[in-house]
């Protein structure tokens, strides 16, 4: 039988989800298509209809961010075999985390005419803060490639292989020169996941972390620390680890560190 | 072969014979601020006027209209990249109704020529040779594109602040392993062939413009070129405002290391380390690889994809329920272990040719010649290393 | 046909340019053979035997390995992994192989049956040092898995059982239900090999040792100075064992250990398996202790 899918939206700008939507609706070299390995049978953005849980695999796109949001989490967990989280907002909060930093009352009073209406929780949360997450696949958006590897893997019965190292490893495989080194450019490829293929850099910018922080000790204080002391702007620095991925935990330790807001 | 003149509009000469001869040429180019290998068909694509300012972490083009065409030192790339590139496809398999069957089709290397190569990088070049066809089992791919190489070796005669080939006794002087080589004078280039195929490359080119030989007391001069330099090496005067040229000093280097694997020198850089892999990455001799299954949604077809891999990632040592090296601290010491010390054990020489790209590449600049001297200059007490 | 182990040796004059060498004219480390899988069974909880037949025939005469060599089980699309050979090595019909399923790759063999294909590359590695021991006292000293690297050496060993001296296996398992070949001790025992068991927990119907499998020396009776000690566990238990054994008496030089590293090419050309100047796929996995005593002392290396 075949594995049946199901994607789910939180707090997100559904990128991640037109990902999925590339991977299942288009031929890929070596891929086939994959839509006709899975039955898809919870994809609102894709179709309207519902086939009933429980699911074999689920994809969550986006963060936490209601009380309702916390009881629908839970039951997807439940209704999910192996769940995936998918992009930043679910794996890390998402760029709307920068409201952790910040009072919720604050943004509802400035935002919001009538406050009183909005329920919401106080901080954006990644996925895994709720329920138990089986696998997480990082990025802003996520890597359709990445994403076409971790559902074959679960349809052949391997594990998933992502990238266990640096985008620095990525510029390098294409050659990259390093924005770092031979233009001085903070750049957060050192410290950061790959899986974008090294995207940025290739095209004169510095990585700004979108995949996260590097699965193994990410060591941002010496990053930031040679920055720094080759003229960089401690606020600068500090801006550059608090975008999509700045609530994961390395990243925003660093912010806080930088920002001297650290305990 | 005697040693002739080729006049600076030569260098297109000998692009051109060598892709008349069917090579695909390979020369150093500025690109996105840096000296790389790119395709080369033009003579003025090369680097000609361009000057690199080197040190740790650090990497400066400038133009300066005195520099001749070879006056930078090494980029980020080296022969590396085009002999053990860094991800190939190594194997194929397909699920038939009679079982796997391998369906890898031949593999047909092109013929490659690059020109602009130093003594260090040939040295590493040597070194790659013994690591992918010196033992009983050999990397076939690797040799069907060395037999297939050829190279334009230049004697350098400037060295960044982070170039060290003397000490590693692998330059400046283009060693062995070249099939021609070029020594820039003026604004013509002493060039000598050291194999068949690069005295029949001159040969093709003294159809196209005439080659003068060198006298015996230019021969002599152009000897010392290199010469020249390797003492300023050696003598380690920096110029004003820059950094002092680094040395290693490589007495029983291997012992010392080995007898010093608790040194605290190795949690003190683990500090500094960001673990990113870039130095194993830009090291002409690093050859870590692993490799990956790349499938079909069935599963049905099936290729095996070779990866560069580093020492710095806990992927390297992974092993069931355990890793061999989970601190960033054990990783950069095998590292520099295996380079300095290990390699000597394993192929008979160092893994080390002094290029310097792992200094200059580093994004926080950490320094092997400075954590080797770091280790020497208070090393720990423990038993000595038998010899073998 | 038992290959000694490779020495290390004597380090070379270094820090110079290489010169460039001749091509070599070595084989491709990635050639391999397809087997089937002609038989299967089930040892112990997740642990499985898997015998592997070659699909050519001229493969299968050509291919003799030594008992502590190990192959590469290669499954297309799922990986590769290292597995130590268990068989017989005068079994021409097969070659056998026990496996923990604890991996991608093992897991995976273990949802196939006979008649489904393993790629096969091997063998590889360092053996048992038969030859140096023959005349002598021989010591194994396993746990859990571990046992399956040495039967091939057990089988060897009984076969010229003659040219031994007293022969001993200590092994240890977690539990009663983890002791892997219990139906071959008999064999064993009756060919004059002492079995001497541990466990780490014992069950109601446990009535032997319970303990670390060092405790099983005090059961024997050593001649130490004229013993080999072979021996096969994970790295804490091999150390405490080395430590046991010399205490006992026997030499570090006539002490011989099979470590484990990453393997993926098993030919020393991709790295993985470094530990400290070794190359546990070449220079190993079995190595004298004295060859790797001062490495093993260190941690993470």
């Amino acid at each position: 039988m075949r594995p049946r899918l199901a994607v789910y939206k939180f707090a997100s700008c559904d990128g991640c989800q037109l990902q999925v939507i590339d991977v299942l609706g288009r031929a890929r070299p070596h891929l086939g298509e994959l839509a006709e390995l899975l039955d898809i049978e919870h994809f609102l953005e894709a179709r309207s209809r519902i086939g009933a849980g429980p699911y074999d695999v689920g994809l969550v796109e986006g963060s936490v961010s209601t009380p309702h949001d916390i009881e629908r989490i839970k039951e997807i967990r439940q209704q999910c075999r192996f769940l995936v989280t998918i992009g930043a907002c679910a794996t890390a909060g998402g760029i709307q985390a920068l409201r952790n930093w910040g009072q919720i009352d604050d943004f509802l009073s400035a935002v919001y005419a009538t406050p009183a209406y909005i329920d919401t929780l106080a901080t954006s949360d990644p996925v895994a803060a709720h329920v138990k997450v089986d696998f997480e696949l990082r990025g802003c958006p996520i890597d359709p490639g990445q994403l076409a590897s971790v559902i074959s893997a679960f349809c052949v019965g391997r594990k998933p292989r992502l990238p266990g190292y640096s985008v620095c490893v990525e510029c390098k495989e294409r050659g990259t020169v390093c924005v770092a080194v031979a233009k001085g450019i903070p750049c957060l490829g050192p410290v950061t996941q790959a899986g974008c293929g090294g995207i940025c850099p290739a095209h004169d910018r510095e990585c700004f972390g979108c995949y996260g922080p590097d699965r193994q000790e990410p060591n941002l204080v010496s990053l930031t620390g040679f920055y720094e002391r080759h003229g960089a702007n401690r606020d600068s620095l500090g801006r550059l680890v608090q975008s999509f991925n700045a609530w994961a935990p390395e990243f925003r330790t660093e912010h806080d560190r930088l920002s001297g807001d650290a305990p | 072969m005697q040693p002739v003149w080729l006049p600076r509009h030569g260098l297109q000469h000998l692009i051109n014979v060598l892709r008349d001869r069917g090579h695909r040429v390979v020369g150093p180019q500025v690109a996105d601020g840096a000296v790389v290998y790119r395709d080369l068909a033009d003579a003025s694509l090369l680097p000609t006027g361009w000057l690199d300012h080197q040190d740790g972490g650090v990497y400066r083009l400038h133009h300066d209209p005195r520099a001749g065409t070879f006056d930078h030192v090494v980029g980020p790339h080296s022969l590396k990249n085009y002999l053990f590139p860094a991800r190939e496809t190594i194997e194929a398999w397909s699920r038939t109704p009679d079982g796997w069957q391998q369906t890898t089709p031949t593999y047909e290397p092109e013929q490659l020529a690059v020109i602009g190569i130093r003594g260090c990088d040939l040295a590493a070049l040597a070194i790659q040779d013994r690591v992918f066809m010196g033992g009983e089992s050999i990397d076939v791919r690797y040799k069907a594109r060395r037999e297939k190489l050829f190279v334009v070796a230049v004697n350098c005669r400037r060295a960044a602040a982070t170039c060290f080939c003397h000490s590693m006794g692998c330059g400046p002087a283009a060693g062995p392993g070249f099939d021609i080589a070029l020594t820039e004078v003026g604004d013509r280039f002493a060039i000598e062939a050291a194999t068949e195929a690069g005295e029949a490359v001159l040969a093709d080119i003294t159809g196209r413009v005439s080659l003068v030989p060198l006298t015996p007391d230019e021969v002599a001069s152009v000897r010392h070129v290199p010469e020249t330099l390797r003492e300023t090496m050696q003598a380690r005067v920096a110029e004003e405002g820059k950094p002092r040229p680094r040395s290693l000093d490589t007495e029983k280097i291997r012992e010392l290391l080995f007898e010093n694997l608790t040194h605290p020198r190795w949690a003190e850089v683990a500090d500094r380390c960001l673990s990113c892999a870039n130095c194993t990455l830009v090291c002409p001799t690093c050859f870590c690889s692993s490799v990956g299954e790349v499938t079909d949604l069935t599963g049905d077809e099936v290729s095996r994809e070779r990866q560069w891999a580093s020492c710095f990632t806990l992927e390297h040592s992974q092993m069931h329920g355990a890793n061999a090296r989970p601190s960033t601290a054990s990783r950069y010491r095998q590292w520099l272990t295996h380079k300095l010390a290990g390699w000597i054990d394993q192929f008979g020489t160092s893994g080390c040719t002094g290029c310097g790209r792992c200094i200059t590449w580093c994004p926080v600049g950490i320094d092997i010649t400075e954590e080797v001297a770091a280790i020497r200059e208070s090393p720990a007490s423990s038993p000595p290393l038998s010899p073998s | 046909m038992t290959a000694p182990p490779r020495r290390a040796s004597p380090p070379r004059p270094c820090i110079r340019t290489p010169a460039p060498e001749p091509l070599a004219f070595g084989r491709d480390a990635w050639h391999h053979h397809v087997t089937r899988i002609v038989a299967a069974r089930d040892e112990v909880a997740g642990v499985r035997t898997y015998d592997l037949a070659f699909r050519d025939p001229d493969a299968a005469a050509g291919y003799v390995f030594a008992p502590g060599q190990f192959n590469m089980l290669y499954l297309p699309g799922i990986g590769e992994a290292a597995i130590s050979i268990s068989s017989d090595p005068r079994e021409r019909a097969f070659v056998g192989h026990t496996v923990k399923a604890v991996g991608n790759v093992t897991q995976a063999l273990e949802r196939l049956g006979a008649g489904d294909e393993v790629v096969l590359r091997g063998p590889f590695g360092t053996a048992w040092p038969l030859e140096e021991l023959r005349g002598r006292d021989v010591v194994i000293v396993t746990g859990g898995v571990g046992l399956a690297s040495v039967r091939s050496a057990i089988f060897q060993i009984i076969a010229a059982r003659g040219d031994y001296g007293r022969v001993a296996v200590l092994f240890g398992a977690k539990t009663p239900a983890g002791l892997i070949y219990t139906d071959e001790y008999d064999r064993w025992r009756a060919a004059g090999i002492e079995v001497l068991l541990t466990v780490d927990e014992a069950d109601s119907n446990w009535t032997g040792r319970v303990g670390l499998v060092t405790a099983l020396f005090d059961d024997l009776d050593l001649s130490p100075a004229s013993s080999g000690l072979i021996c096969c566990g994970p790295e804490p238990m091999m150390l405490a064992v080395v430590k046991r054994a010399g205490a006992a008496g026997i030499f570090p030089g006539d002490t011989y250990l099979s470590m484990e590293r990453n393997m993926s090419c098993a030919a020393r050309l991709c790295g993985l398996c470094q530990f400290g100047p070794e190359f546990v796929c070449r220079d190993g996995p079995v190595f004298p202790y004295d060859r790797i005593a001062r490495f093993l002392e260190i941690r993470h290396l």
